[in-house]
Protein backbone atom coordinates (compact mmCIF):
# COMPACT_ATOMS: atom_id res chain seq x y z
CA UNK A 1 0.00 0.00 0.00
CA UNK A 2 1.02 3.46 -0.75
CA UNK A 3 1.09 6.47 1.72
CA UNK A 4 1.98 9.66 1.06
CA UNK A 5 2.24 13.52 2.68
CA UNK A 6 3.21 16.70 2.04
CA UNK A 7 3.91 19.43 3.67
CA UNK A 8 5.54 22.98 2.91
CA UNK A 9 7.10 25.61 4.98
CA UNK A 10 9.20 29.15 5.24
CA UNK A 11 12.66 28.89 5.19
CA UNK A 12 12.88 29.58 8.86
CA UNK A 13 15.69 27.95 11.10
CA UNK A 14 13.51 27.12 13.70
CA UNK A 15 10.94 24.78 11.09
CA UNK A 16 14.52 22.55 10.49
CA UNK A 17 13.10 20.63 13.91
CA UNK A 18 9.47 20.45 12.82
CA UNK A 19 10.45 19.07 9.11
CA UNK A 20 12.79 16.30 10.58
CA UNK A 21 10.05 15.74 13.58
CA UNK A 22 7.13 15.71 11.27
CA UNK A 23 8.98 13.27 8.64
CA UNK A 24 9.81 10.75 11.49
CA UNK A 25 6.60 10.89 12.51
CA UNK A 26 4.86 9.98 9.54
CA UNK A 27 7.30 7.30 8.75
CA UNK A 28 7.01 5.39 12.68
CA UNK A 29 4.05 3.43 11.01
CA UNK A 30 6.67 1.70 8.90
CA UNK A 31 8.32 0.69 12.29
CA UNK A 32 11.73 1.45 11.37
CA UNK A 33 14.68 0.79 13.75
CA UNK A 34 15.61 3.33 16.00
CA UNK A 35 18.98 4.17 14.25
CA UNK A 36 16.92 4.19 10.86
CA UNK A 37 14.80 6.86 12.09
CA UNK A 38 17.45 8.95 12.97
CA UNK A 39 19.33 8.59 9.66
CA UNK A 40 16.44 9.39 8.06
CA UNK A 41 15.51 12.74 10.96
CA UNK A 42 19.30 14.09 10.22
CA UNK A 43 18.92 13.64 6.22
CA UNK A 44 16.08 15.97 6.81
CA UNK A 45 17.58 18.25 8.72
CA UNK A 46 20.78 18.26 6.04
CA UNK A 47 18.58 18.91 3.33
CA UNK A 48 16.31 21.51 4.56
CA UNK A 49 18.84 23.21 5.97
CA UNK A 50 20.43 23.51 2.49
CA UNK A 51 17.82 24.79 1.33
CA UNK A 52 17.71 27.24 4.28
CA UNK A 53 20.93 28.56 3.56
CA UNK A 54 22.33 28.60 0.58
CA UNK A 55 19.25 28.01 -1.49
CA UNK A 56 17.38 30.84 0.08
CA UNK A 57 20.16 32.45 1.46
CA UNK A 58 18.96 33.09 4.74
CA UNK A 59 15.78 34.98 3.38
CA UNK A 60 12.51 33.92 4.80
CA UNK A 61 10.09 34.34 2.04
CA UNK A 62 11.05 31.19 0.85
CA UNK A 63 9.28 27.68 0.94
CA UNK A 64 10.50 24.39 1.43
CA UNK A 65 8.55 21.58 0.41
CA UNK A 66 9.30 18.12 1.52
CA UNK A 67 6.83 14.71 0.03
CA UNK A 68 7.27 11.72 1.54
CA UNK A 69 6.22 8.22 0.05
CA UNK A 70 5.97 5.15 1.65
CA UNK A 71 6.13 1.98 -0.95
CA UNK A 72 6.08 -1.29 1.58
CA UNK A 73 9.38 -0.74 3.19
CA UNK A 74 10.64 1.90 0.61
CA UNK A 75 10.55 5.30 2.16
CA UNK A 76 11.00 8.02 -0.50
CA UNK A 77 11.78 11.59 0.53
CA UNK A 78 11.47 14.56 -1.66
CA UNK A 79 13.08 17.76 -0.66
CA UNK A 80 12.63 20.94 -2.78
CA UNK A 81 13.37 24.56 -2.72
CA UNK A 82 12.52 27.70 -5.56
CA UNK A 83 16.17 29.52 -4.31
CA UNK A 84 19.59 29.81 -5.90
CA UNK A 85 20.33 26.35 -6.97
CA UNK A 86 23.69 24.88 -7.34
CA UNK A 87 25.60 25.59 -9.69
CA UNK A 88 28.35 22.70 -9.73
CA UNK A 89 27.03 19.75 -8.33
CA UNK A 90 30.35 17.11 -8.28
CA UNK A 91 32.31 20.25 -6.21
CA UNK A 92 28.73 20.77 -4.13
CA UNK A 93 28.90 16.92 -3.22
CA UNK A 94 32.68 16.65 -2.31
CA UNK A 95 33.15 16.08 1.30
CA UNK A 96 33.86 18.76 3.21
CA UNK A 97 33.44 20.95 0.24
CA UNK A 98 31.89 24.54 1.59
CA UNK A 99 30.52 27.52 -0.82
CA UNK A 100 29.83 29.32 2.88
CA UNK A 101 33.09 28.77 5.24
CA UNK A 102 32.90 32.14 6.78
CA UNK A 103 29.40 30.56 8.40
CA UNK A 104 31.23 27.63 9.41
CA UNK A 105 29.63 25.22 7.49
CA UNK A 106 30.81 21.83 8.14
CA UNK A 107 30.69 20.71 3.95
CA UNK A 108 29.27 17.54 5.22
CA UNK A 109 25.71 17.82 4.28
CA UNK A 110 25.72 15.36 0.85
CA UNK A 111 27.85 13.55 2.40
CA UNK A 112 25.61 12.75 5.53
CA UNK A 113 22.69 12.22 2.95
CA UNK A 114 24.71 9.75 0.73
CA UNK A 115 25.47 7.59 3.74
CA UNK A 116 22.74 7.48 5.54
CA UNK A 117 20.33 7.26 2.71
CA UNK A 118 20.26 3.90 -0.36
CA UNK A 119 19.48 6.25 -2.89
CA UNK A 120 20.31 10.33 -3.57
CA UNK A 121 19.89 12.08 -6.68
CA UNK A 122 20.40 16.20 -7.04
CA UNK A 123 18.80 17.92 -9.41
CA UNK A 124 19.33 21.63 -9.58
CA UNK A 125 19.17 24.37 -12.02
CA UNK A 126 20.79 27.89 -11.19
CA UNK A 127 17.56 30.70 -10.27
CA UNK A 128 15.26 27.64 -10.83
CA UNK A 129 16.04 26.15 -7.21
CA UNK A 130 17.35 22.08 -5.73
CA UNK A 131 15.23 19.21 -5.63
CA UNK A 132 16.71 16.32 -3.74
CA UNK A 133 15.11 12.74 -4.26
CA UNK A 134 16.02 10.36 -1.03
CA UNK A 135 15.44 6.53 -0.63
CA UNK A 136 15.72 4.44 1.91
CA UNK A 137 15.02 0.77 1.80
CA UNK A 138 14.08 0.08 5.71
CA UNK A 139 15.97 -3.04 7.06
CA UNK A 140 12.95 -5.78 6.91
CA UNK A 141 13.36 -5.20 2.87
CA UNK A 142 16.93 -6.38 3.37
CA UNK A 143 16.89 -9.37 5.08
CA UNK A 144 18.07 -11.65 3.63
CA UNK A 145 18.45 -14.80 6.04
CA UNK A 146 14.91 -16.03 7.85
CA UNK B 1 12.74 20.83 20.72
CA UNK B 2 15.54 22.80 21.70
CA UNK B 3 19.47 23.07 23.10
CA UNK B 4 20.27 23.83 26.79
CA UNK B 5 23.62 25.17 27.03
CA UNK B 6 25.20 24.14 30.19
CA UNK B 7 28.73 26.93 30.77
CA UNK B 8 30.97 26.53 33.45
CA UNK B 9 34.52 27.31 33.75
CA UNK B 10 36.74 25.33 36.11
CA UNK B 11 40.20 26.94 36.29
CA UNK B 12 41.28 27.27 32.82
CA UNK B 13 39.04 24.97 31.03
CA UNK B 14 35.45 25.59 29.82
CA UNK B 15 32.99 23.21 30.40
CA UNK B 16 29.88 22.82 27.91
CA UNK B 17 27.38 20.36 28.57
CA UNK B 18 24.69 20.22 25.47
CA UNK B 19 21.22 18.93 26.59
CA UNK B 20 18.88 18.69 23.46
CA UNK B 21 19.48 19.11 19.75
CA UNK B 22 21.97 20.91 17.97
CA UNK B 23 21.30 21.75 14.36
CA UNK B 24 21.54 24.61 12.24
CA UNK B 25 19.30 26.62 14.45
CA UNK B 26 20.64 25.98 17.59
CA UNK B 27 24.37 25.99 16.52
CA UNK B 28 23.99 30.21 15.79
CA UNK B 29 22.75 30.22 19.92
CA UNK B 30 25.46 28.40 21.13
CA UNK B 31 28.19 29.71 18.96
CA UNK B 32 27.66 33.23 20.19
CA UNK B 33 27.07 32.42 23.80
CA UNK B 34 30.81 30.38 23.82
CA UNK B 35 32.57 33.08 21.95
CA UNK B 36 31.04 35.71 24.28
CA UNK B 37 33.13 33.53 27.10
CA UNK B 38 36.16 32.73 24.62
CA UNK B 39 36.33 36.63 24.41
CA UNK B 40 36.27 37.59 27.96
CA UNK B 41 37.99 35.23 30.10
CA UNK B 42 41.16 32.78 30.32
CA UNK B 43 40.01 29.88 28.49
CA UNK B 44 42.61 27.43 27.82
CA UNK B 45 40.47 24.42 26.79
CA UNK B 46 37.70 23.01 26.09
CA UNK B 47 35.90 20.03 27.36
CA UNK B 48 32.67 19.49 25.42
CA UNK B 49 30.05 17.00 27.58
CA UNK B 50 27.49 15.31 24.82
CA UNK B 51 25.91 13.03 27.11
CA UNK B 52 22.58 14.84 26.97
CA UNK B 53 22.73 15.46 22.82
CA UNK B 54 19.53 13.48 21.12
CA UNK B 55 20.04 14.89 18.09
CA UNK B 56 22.73 16.28 16.06
CA UNK B 57 23.81 17.26 12.13
CA UNK B 58 26.67 18.57 9.72
CA UNK B 59 25.84 22.13 11.63
CA UNK B 60 27.12 20.61 15.09
CA UNK B 61 29.99 19.67 13.26
CA UNK B 62 30.46 23.14 11.74
CA UNK B 63 29.94 24.58 14.96
CA UNK B 64 32.14 22.71 17.34
CA UNK B 65 34.84 22.64 14.39
CA UNK B 66 35.18 26.36 14.49
CA UNK B 67 35.57 26.32 18.57
CA UNK B 68 38.43 23.62 18.13
CA UNK B 69 40.32 25.90 15.40
CA UNK B 70 39.61 28.92 17.99
CA UNK B 71 41.12 26.67 21.33
CA UNK B 72 43.41 25.55 19.04
CA UNK B 73 44.90 28.89 17.71
CA UNK B 74 46.21 29.55 21.35
CA UNK B 75 47.40 26.22 21.67
CA UNK B 76 44.50 25.23 23.71
CA UNK B 77 42.57 21.44 23.15
CA UNK B 78 39.47 20.11 23.07
CA UNK B 79 38.11 16.99 24.88
CA UNK B 80 34.34 15.54 23.86
CA UNK B 81 33.56 13.06 26.00
CA UNK B 82 29.74 10.79 26.38
CA UNK B 83 29.15 10.67 22.88
CA UNK B 84 26.34 8.52 22.09
CA UNK B 85 26.50 6.59 18.98
CA UNK B 86 24.61 8.54 16.53
CA UNK B 87 27.00 11.23 17.35
CA UNK B 88 30.42 9.41 16.69
CA UNK B 89 28.95 8.22 13.65
CA UNK B 90 28.93 11.96 12.47
CA UNK B 91 32.57 12.72 14.24
CA UNK B 92 34.01 9.68 12.37
CA UNK B 93 32.76 10.71 8.69
CA UNK B 94 34.03 13.67 9.00
CA UNK B 95 37.47 12.96 10.82
CA UNK B 96 37.07 15.15 13.74
CA UNK B 97 38.57 12.50 15.90
CA UNK B 98 41.86 13.29 13.90
CA UNK B 99 42.35 16.44 15.77
CA UNK B 100 39.60 16.47 18.81
CA UNK B 101 40.00 13.68 21.35
CA UNK B 102 37.54 11.42 22.39
CA UNK B 103 37.14 10.20 26.12
CA UNK B 104 34.65 8.03 28.43
CA UNK B 105 33.21 10.80 30.49
CA UNK B 106 33.47 13.93 31.86
CA UNK B 107 35.42 13.38 35.24
CA UNK B 108 38.67 11.38 32.91
CA UNK B 109 38.03 14.17 30.34
CA UNK B 110 38.75 16.88 32.94
CA UNK B 111 41.48 14.92 34.52
CA UNK B 112 43.52 15.02 31.25
CA UNK B 113 43.11 18.35 31.20
CA UNK B 114 44.83 19.12 34.48
CA UNK B 115 42.02 19.80 36.02
CA UNK B 116 40.67 17.42 39.23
Amino acid sequence: MKNEMKIQFSALSQNESFARVTVAAFIAQLDPTVDELTEIKTVVSEAVTNSIIHGYENSSDGIVYIEVLLDEDTVKLTIRDKGVGISDLNEARQPLFTSKPELERSGMGFTIMENFMDEVEVISEPSYGTTIHLTKFLAKNKAVIN
Amino acid sequence: MSLNIGLEIKHTVLCIRLDGELDHHTADELRSKVDDILKNKKIEHIMLNLEGLDFMDSSGLGVILGRYKQIKSNNGEMVVCAISPAVKRLFDMSGLFKIIRLEENEEYALQTLGVA
